[in-house]
Order: structure tokens, then sequence, then C-alpha cells
């Protein structure tokens, strides 16, 4: 019994501290979230300026009217790092490329990988004034669904996804990631001299699985009888299983390799260091393995972007899915200099990218 | 599943859990080091976080790899004067302070690497070194023989750790403060120190293992543990705090996760049961405790800090 | 002069008359001082990253206290954090290290969403309280599972509900993914691994409009002050709080002990599954989603309840105080890092910092007031033994707040 009324009575004064210090620092009290929108230069800054290709924006851009006198907030929610050279870099490059054109504020939070607390950070910037905020997961799309309708004014976007909901301020976006997996599978087939592929994912769901599909669609139309089996680890944040499973593979005669999302860091780690061609996506990874990446898959955002930024200028604020592909320049498949590609590999690999532009060839989904 | 049992995918199968393993063990033979004295250290992820992060950074800067993995020990030796003041001086709590010092790490080790570092580069690792003449046994070289320096030092240090709880006055001094710290005061015995000294061990055991296991991937990442201290913590208890329980369970964790990783590529197990086969490991490692468990008696004073009455 | 010694030395000299001042201060002020110092830490902390402290702290409270909408952003973020934290009162003090607190909010989560998709039509007033309740079962369920281990196989419960955790992650992937999954596909890439939208009739109601205070809010408040009931008003919680103090003793006085130890576990999951449920049920969502991890869902409630409650020394009651001044270091943890650019992994690092500094001035504390007051035994010390396994002298649980 003595003990006790010290701890509480100093775990109560120390409550007693903490709310008369921030009574006294809260000057407004506004009702509507603090948060300040500022053109977060840390976050943007930390973005290392690893080899950055150009996005070549192809064909159907919608031409933008001159956007210099109206500035456009727009807010960037990520579930994982800026610089993980992967889902949310593709993102956050695409918006800063843009950001002169368009004359934007860019805000962006990013490992918002706890969805609850992604749901305030949107709402906040929604209530902030921002005219854009996009939702860069499909996890986070069962909270536009929701908030979209209390914002009428602000626009929303939601990706990777397909479906705007019937809502007049969400737009969608996703990328036909099979097309990209389907060229390099193909290339990876021919470059395979066991014949055996190791694809490593993280579950079996969305953006992976689709590019895992296409990948082994592709390795089997040049060689029916390879192996293109997926091992799906089940997380998409531990290193060391990915690694595992690129080991694995390995060990299971596979000489080229391929993975997706944010911890295949570890499997390209052991490309690396076994020497062994690898195919990677979302954005290039060439970095991580110069001499062992074959291409990356990169996702381009710009176009979809500037079709978004313009469709909002004209007064548009949803109501429309983009999709990138090969074809739009949405998607690309960017080659690595420091790989020596056979140039038979290289010609094969640009006759399916023209070929799945022009529509001839069909990529199963 | 004829393909699983050839020889090639089996030696590479055991020989890659092998190396998944050497990061739980160092953890946990630090750990039980520091259990058999009376201490529990629930900080262990943390420290290996920031093990592992040291040795990441010291890597990119010097591309030393040995002063790198010196760095990561350093890293957890430091840690351990911090987990020794707090736990054996001051007495605190030692569950609340041990999670205290893992949220430390995690945020710290984070925040490190998100502004010193900021995009991942990849780092040289140690290559596996084959010990010759061994390495040639058919089936058993390639498993055991063909791993990295780090594993073979985890692995040496598990008899090394036996032999020096059972067989050295340190080391009964260990074992007599766990059990009875009020005997071993009586008979001059430092418990204090002795606890301070395993502590110290411990921890650097673990930033050891953080080092380990950031030489497995190649690479840092934010939670690059992914838990795995509370594992090897989980481990000591399997092992009921003697060093060559701590290797069998490390191994079967390891192991297990291997094995359901091969599977899947060879097509076993097919995609519809990925996730659940995803739990083996854990399941396999409960099972196995239910029907191992004699009644381990933990060390008796583990936990309670030591005052000396009167 | 060793380190015990100098500890001695100083309480010595705070003991003296000499000392009555700091005596006095240690006994009433450990917990601010240690969260000054940790600040301070901090402060440097952001100074070295380029930070200013001033904007940051600033930012921290405000986002945290500063108006009704960061005061209802703080009473949410504090929900699960008070009932993981007095789930850990109820296994804690039966001497029950829970650390699957984790797996039990997920799968608590995963019944409670499952039985509204089960039972779309039920009327509000009887569906909201039907997945309140489902949440807590599943819970129980994984909570009694590492406790049933426990009780009859000596099976460590660190080890076991540590190992639960990593089987219930994928038991939500696999659920989510799979069996509950909401079927109208919204993208090329197939299905998302979340559920349909629950009926809006087990949404849990929010109270003040504008903001997202829900009624898990008023809820897990008055859970808490049950459970206080329960502990230190009922038979059984009377024989939780004597088996944790000595196992042998209770079974010698004829309390089922096995038993016991089953239920207070069964218990302590059932808190973190109704946590689980108001996290589902009380989302901006309307659905259970997840990414793949436990974090994602949880938001790590699972382990900062084990914090939560030991700052309220065990006791529920509080632990409400204490799950809302770390709700509120969380919620404030987000603004701190729009403000400044300090990402808010340093709250966690704080945060740990904190709960060292204060466990380590507790030790001075108490040699402080055992000093003044002249007690005997230096050894009263106020939760149950954690880990431990002889009986402790005087300890202080009536519960007496």
């Amino acid at each position: 019994m003595q003990r006790h009324p010290d701890r509480k009575l100093s775990l109560g004064l120390a409550a007693v501290v903490v709310a008369l210090v921030a009574g006294a620092c809260s000057g407004s009290s506004t009702p509507a979230p603090t948060v300040a929108p500022s053109p977060s230069p840390a976050a943007a800054a930390s973005v290392a300026p690893s080899a950055s290709p150009s996005p070549a924006a192809a064909a159907s851009v919608a031409p933008s009217p001159s956007a210099a006198a109206v500035t456009l907030k727009v807010a960037l929610v990520a579930p994982s790092a800026v610089n993980d050279l992967a889902f949310t870099q593709s993102m956050v490059e695409a918006l800063n490329s843009l950001k002169a054109k368009y004359n934007l504020e860019i805000s962006v939070s990013d490992n918002q990988f706890v969805v609850a607390t992604a749901a305030n950070v949107i709402q906040n910037y929604a209530s902030q004034g921002y005219n854009l905020v996009i939702a860069h997961g499909s996890q986070y799309g069962s909270i536009l669904q929701q908030l979209a309708p209390q914002f009428p004014n602000v626009s929303f976007a939601w990706g990777t996804a397909g479906s705007t909901y019937n809502l007049p301020n969400v737009f969608a976006y996703q990328v036909n990631s099979n097309e990209g997996g389907y060229v390099q599978g193909a290339m990876a087939a021919m470059l395979s001299t066991s014949k055996v592929l190791g694809v490593i994912g993280p579950i079996a769901v969305g953006d992976a699985k689709l590019y895992v599909d296409g990948f082994c669609a592709g390795a089997k139309s040049v060689v029916a009888s390879i192996s293109c089996i997926p091992v799906y680890t089940g997380s998409f944040s531990d290193v060391s299983l990915m690694s595992a499973a690129a080991t694995t593979f390995v060990a299971n005669k596979a000489d080229v390799l391929t993975g997706t999302a944010q911890a295949v860091v570890g499997a390209i780690g052991v490309a690396k260091s076994k020497n062994l061609p690898w195919f990677g996506t979302q954005w290039t990874q060439a970095s991580l393995a110069p001499s062992q990446v074959v291409s990356s898959q990169v996702y381009d955002w710009t176009p979809i972007l500037e079709q978004i930024l313009a469709t909002i200028q004209t007064g548009k604020l949803g109501g429309a899915t983009f999709t990138g592909t090969l074809g739009n320049g949405g998607e690309q498949i960017q080659f690595n200099p420091g790989f020596s590609l056979p140039a038979a590999v290289k010609a094969k690999a640009d006759s399916l990218i023209k070929g799945i532009t022009d529509g001839t060839i069909n990529v199963p989904q | 599943m004829n393909q699983f049992f050839t020889v090639d995918v089996l030696t590479a199968t055991i020989a890659s859990g092998i190396a998944l393993a050497t990061p739980f063990l160092l953890a946990a033979l630090g750990e039980t080091i520091g259990q058999r004295s009376g201490v529990i250290n629930l900080g262990v992820d943390g420290i290996m976080l920031l093990g592992a992060f040291a040795t990441y950074y010291v890597e990119l800067q010097t591309g030393n790899l040995l002063l790198a993995i010196l760095a990561g020990m350093a890293t957890g030796t430091v840690m351990g004067v911090v987990t020794a003041f707090v736990s054996v001086t001051l007495k605190a709590e030692q569950g609340i302070s041990g999670i205290g010092i893992y949220l430390f790490g995690l945020g710290f080790s984070s925040l490190l690497f998100q502004k010193l570092v900021g995009t991942p580069l990849p780092i040289a690792t140690l290559p596996p070194v084959g010990i010759p003449v061994l390495d040639s046994i058919p089936l058993i070289g390639g498993m055991f023989f063909n791993q990295s320096l780090l594993v073979y030092l985890a692995f040496l240090l598990v008899p090394v750790v036996a032999f020096l709880l059972n067989r050295t006055t340190y080391g009964l001094k260990i074992r007599a403060v766990g059990e009875n710290p009020a005997a071993a005061d009586s008979v001059g015995v430092s418990v204090a120190r002795i606890r301070w000294s395993s502590v110290l061990i411990g921890c650097t055991f673990a930033g050891l293992a953080g080092a380990s296991l950031l030489m497995y991937g190649g690479i840092f990442q934010i939670n690059l543990t992914q838990s795995e201290g509370f594992i090897a913590v989980a481990l000591v208890y399997f092992g009921a705090w003697r060093p060559i329980g701590v290797m069998f369970g490390s191994l079967l964790y390891g192991l297990v996760g291997v094995v359901i990783l091969t599977w899947k590529s060879l097509g076993i197990i097919p995609l519809s049961a990925s996730d659940l086969a995803a739990t083996a490991p854990a399941v396999i490692t409960v099972l196995a405790l239910l029907f191992l468990a004699r009644r381990f008696r933990q060390p008796a004073a583990l936990g309670r800090p030591f005052e000396r009455e009167g | 002069m060793s380190a015990r010694e100098s500890t001695e030395l100083t309480a010595a000299i705070v003991a003296s008359g000499r000392g009555r001042w700091g005596r006095f201060l240690l006994t009433w002020f450990a917990l601010p001082s240690a969260l000054i110092i940790a600040l301070l830490l901090g402060a440097v902390m952001m100074l070295a990253l380029g930070a200013n402290p001033v904007t940051g702290y600033r930012a921290l409270l405000q986002g945290a206290f500063g108006g009704s909408y960061a005061l209802s952003s703080t009473a949410i973020q504090a929900v699960p954090l008070l009932l993981v934290g007095v789930g850990i009162c109820i296994a804690f003090r039966a001497n029950v290290f829970n650390i699957g607190g984790e797996g039990q909010i997920a799968i608590g989560g995963l019944l409670s969403a499952a039985t509204a998709l089960t039972f779309p039509d039920l009327p509000g007033f009887i569906l909201l309280p039907l997945v309140l309740l489902a949440g807590a079962l599943g819970g129980a369920v994984w909570g009694a599972i590492p406790g049933f281990f426990k009780a009859n196989y000596n099976v460590n419960e660190i080890l076991s509900t540590i190992m639960l955790n990593l089987v219930a992650v994928q038991v939500m992937n696999f659920l989510l993914a799979g069996p509950m999954v909401d079927q109208s596909p919204s993208s090329v890439g197939g299905l998302i691994p979340e559920t349909k939208v629950l009926p809006a009739s087990a949404q849990l109601p929010i109270l003040v409009t504008g903001t997202q205070l829900h009624l898990g809010v008023p809820i897990a408040v008055l859970v808490a002050i049950g459970v206080y009931v329960l502990l230190w008003r009922t038979s059984f919680g009377f024989q939780i709080r004597s088996v944790g103090l000595s196992r042998s003793a209770s079974a010698y006085a004829g309390m089922p002990v096995k038993r016991t130890i089953t239920l207070a576990m069964a218990l302590s999951g059932a808190m973190c599954g109704l946590a689980g449920a108001i996290l589902v049920f009380g989302s901006i969502s309307h659905r259970m989603v997840t990414d793949g991890s436990l974090t994602g869902f949880t938001g790590s409630a699972g382990f900062n309840g084990i914090v939560v409650a030991l700052f309220g020394g065990l006791n529920p009651l509080w632990t409400i105080v204490s799950a809302y001044l770390f709700g509120g270091l969380i919620v404030g943890g987000s603004a701190l890092q729009v403000a400044t650019g300090v990402p808010s992994d340093l709250v966690t690092a704080l945060s740990g910092t904190i709960v060292v500094l204060v466990v380590s001035l507790e030790y001075l504390r108490r040699r402080a007031r055992a000093q003044s007051m002249a007690l005997a035994s230096p050894r009263a010390s106020s939760a149950p033994p954690l880990l431990r396994n002889a009986p402790p002298q005087a300890t202080s649980d009536d519960g007496h707040p």
C-alpha cells in the first residue's frame, strides 16, 4: 500500500505536467488536425540520385494546359520508404519530376504501413486543403471508399487498383505488370542454361502476383518445359527470408532470378554473390548489383500522373482508371548497360515489347 | 518429392538452414550466459539491430569487413554496459528495461539508417570457406563444411560456452549466482561483478548476431531482424539453458524454415498452402517442446535483482 | 569503489537528513524526472539531425493534446494500448509473461469480422455487442493455448506466445486473401486481401461529430474498471493474484492453479481480442485489411501495451492514464515527423529511453522511500515477481490506487 500512492502520484503528476505544457503550447486550438503542409524537404531530399531513368513519356499523354499560375498541393501516402528502390520510390521520383511543370507543392508521408494510422494521415491531408491525395498502396482503398465522399472538393488517387468505387472524386491507377513480366520471363528463359528459374515474391496478391504470373508465362512461351515455380515467403519486409528463398533456388539449379517486394534486396544480394542474372521490378535495381541486373521493369507513373493532374485542372476530380502498359510508357523495360546481354535476347525482348504494344501478342492474366 | 531427396538439393538445403540459424544461435548463446547468471535480457533484438547497423555502416565507410564485424560486436558491448548498469547496478525490473532497450534499438537504428544512409547499398559479405579435406566428404562435406567464417565461429562457440559454463570456475560462479545469489555472496563471490560480465558477454554476442544477420542478407533495412531477437530468447527456453539445446533449437528453427522454402520452390507445397506453410517453423518448435519438455527448471534467481540483506 | 557500493552511498546520502529534499524529489518526481531527462536526450538527437527541438516538441504536444481533434486522436490511439495493457495486468499478476498480444489482437479481429460477415442483417444493438464478444472470444482462444501449455506441460509462455504470433500473421494473410476475401475484383492484379465492407450496423458509433472518437473509447475505460474490480474484489481475481505470487502456496491452499493460469491467459487474450475487434469496427476503412504484417493491423499495440501496463504498475486504473500518455506520444510522433522531417522512429527510440530511465529510477526511489519511512525490508516491490520463482516479500498488491 505504501508504494502505490507514490508511483501513482508521480504518474499523475507527470500527466499534469504534460497537460499543462500542452495547454500552454497549444495556441489556437483548431478542430482540424494540426498537420503542417510543408513541402517536405526531408523526404524528397533523402532520395538518393540513383540512376534515375529519364521517363520518356510516350504517346498518349494529355496535353498539359498552361498550369504555371495555380499551385497544386499534392500529398502522397506510401507504405514503404521513399528510397526503397521499389514501389514507393517509383512514385516519389515521378512526382518530383513533374513538380516544376505543374507547379506542385508536394508532401510525402512514407512508411505508413499501419493502415489505421495511414487513414488518419489521409484524412489530415484532405482536411488541410490539398488538391490531390495519392494513396499509393492497395491496402488504402478501403479508406478512400469511406473518406472520399466526405471531401468532395479533394481529388483522391488510389493505386495499384482498378476500381474507383464509382466515386466522382477518386482516380484509380494500375500497371499491367504482367506485360513487363512476360518480356523479362522470355529473356530469362533464353539466358538460362539449366532451364530452372527462381521467382521470389512476398504474398500471392495484387501487383506481385501479376508480375510473377506474367514472368512465368513469358518464360514458358520460349521454353515450354522450363521450371518456373514462384516461392512466396509470406512477408513483404523479411529480408533474410528472401535471401533464404533465393539461396534455395540456387540450390535447385536455378540460374536466373527475379523477385518483387521491398525485401527483395536480400534476394538480389544472393544473385550478386553467386553472379547470377537478376531481373528487377518496380524501379531500376541496377545499383544493387551492377553486373548482374539484366533489366528492370520500371514503373513510370509520370504519364498517369500527368493525365490525373490535367483532368483535375479541367475540374473533374475523379471517376477514371488509368492503366500503365508497355505501350503508353507507364511501364518500361530498362536494360542495364552493365550487363552484357546477347543480341538475340535483346532482339527477342524488343520484338515482344513491340508485339505487346501492337496488341499482336496477348499476355495471359 | 523425389527431387527433394537428391544429393544436391539436400546438401544445399541443410547448408542454407545452418547459415540461416546462425544469427539465432549467436544471440541465443549470449542470452543463455546472461540468463544462467540470473539476468534476463529482452532487449536482444534491439541490440542486434544496432549491431547490424554498425556493421553495415562501418563496412560502407571503410570497406573493411573485419573492422565492420568488430564494430558490430563493440556496439553490442556498449549496449551491454547500459543493460548491465540498468539491470544489475540499478536493479531495475529486467523484463521492462529489456523492452525499453528493444524500443530504443529499433528506433535508433531506423533513425540512423534513414539519416546516415538513405538509399540502401549492398555490401560485400563473407564468402563461404570450405574446410580442406572435410568439405570433400560426400553429402556431409557440402552441408557442414562449406560455410562462412562466422558460421563456423558460431558453432564452435557452442562447445566453448558449454565448457565455460560447466567446467570453469567462472562458469561455476555464473551458475551459482543464477541459482542462489545469497549463498554465492556469502562465500565472497561478487554477484554484481559476475552478472556484469555475463551480461557484457551476452550483449557482445547479440551484437555479433546482428553482424551475422547482416552478412546473411548483404544489406540493411529498417527492422532487419523482424523480431528474430525475441525468437532467440524463446530458443533459450527451448534449449533448457544449455548451449547444446540452444544449438538444436536454432537448427530446428532454421532448417524447418529452409525446408519449407525448398518445398515451395519444388512445387511440393502448392500456392494455396503457401501462407499456412510459413507457420511451420513456429508450430514445429512449439510441438517439439511440448513433447520434449521435461521439468526443466529455469535458474532459480532468474529475473530477480540481488540485494544483500542487512 | 564498486558499483554497488557507490549506489549504496548515493542512497545513504539521499537518506541522510541533508538529503531530505533529494529524497522528496526522488520519491515524488521520479517519473517526471525520467521524462525530462529522456526529452533532453531526444532534443540532443533532434539537434544532431538538424532539426529544431523546440519546433519538434511543440509539434508533438500539439499533435497529441492541442485541441479537440488531437485529443480525440490520442484517445482513439490509446484504446488498443489500454485494452492490451489491461490484459497484461491480468497475465502478469498471474506471473505469466504474455508477449502474444499482437497475435491475439489479430485473431480477435478476424473472428469479429467473420461474425459480422456471417450475420450481416442483424440489428445493430445485437450485432455490435456480438462482434465485440466474438473478438474477445478469438483472443481468448489464442491466449488460452499458451496458457494451457504452460499450466499443463511447463512450456514456457515466452516461447509459445512468440511462436503463436508468427502463426497468427499467416492465418490472417490466409483468411483475408482466401475464404474471407472480398470477391469483387478491383484491379487487374486480382483481389486485394481485405474483407467486404462490413455491416454499418456493427460499426462503432461516433460520439463526437467531426472527430473519429467512437464508442470504443468509453468501452475500453469501462473494461479497465471492470478488470480492476475483478482483480481486487472477486475471488477469481484473488486466485489470479495469489497464483502469481506463489504457485505452491496457492496449490497448498487448495486453489485450482492450472485452471487459473489458463483462464488468466485466456482473459488476457480476450482483452487483446477485444482490442482487435475495436480496431476493425472503429476503423475508417470499415473493413479488415492486411498489408501482410501484424503491425500493419495492430500498430504494435500488442507490444506497446506491455510498456503501458508496466508504467501503470499493473493496475488497470492507472493503466488508463499511462495508455493515454503513450497514445499521445505515438500520435505526436507523426506530427513531429511532419513538422521537422525527423522520422517518427525518434519517438520509438525516445519511448524506449523513457522506459529505461523510469525503471532505472525506480530502485533509487524505492531506496529513498524505504529510508525515509525507515522500513526494515528493502525488498518491497509493487508488481508481482515477473519471471521469478521464489515468493517475494512484502509485496503490496492490495490494489488501492
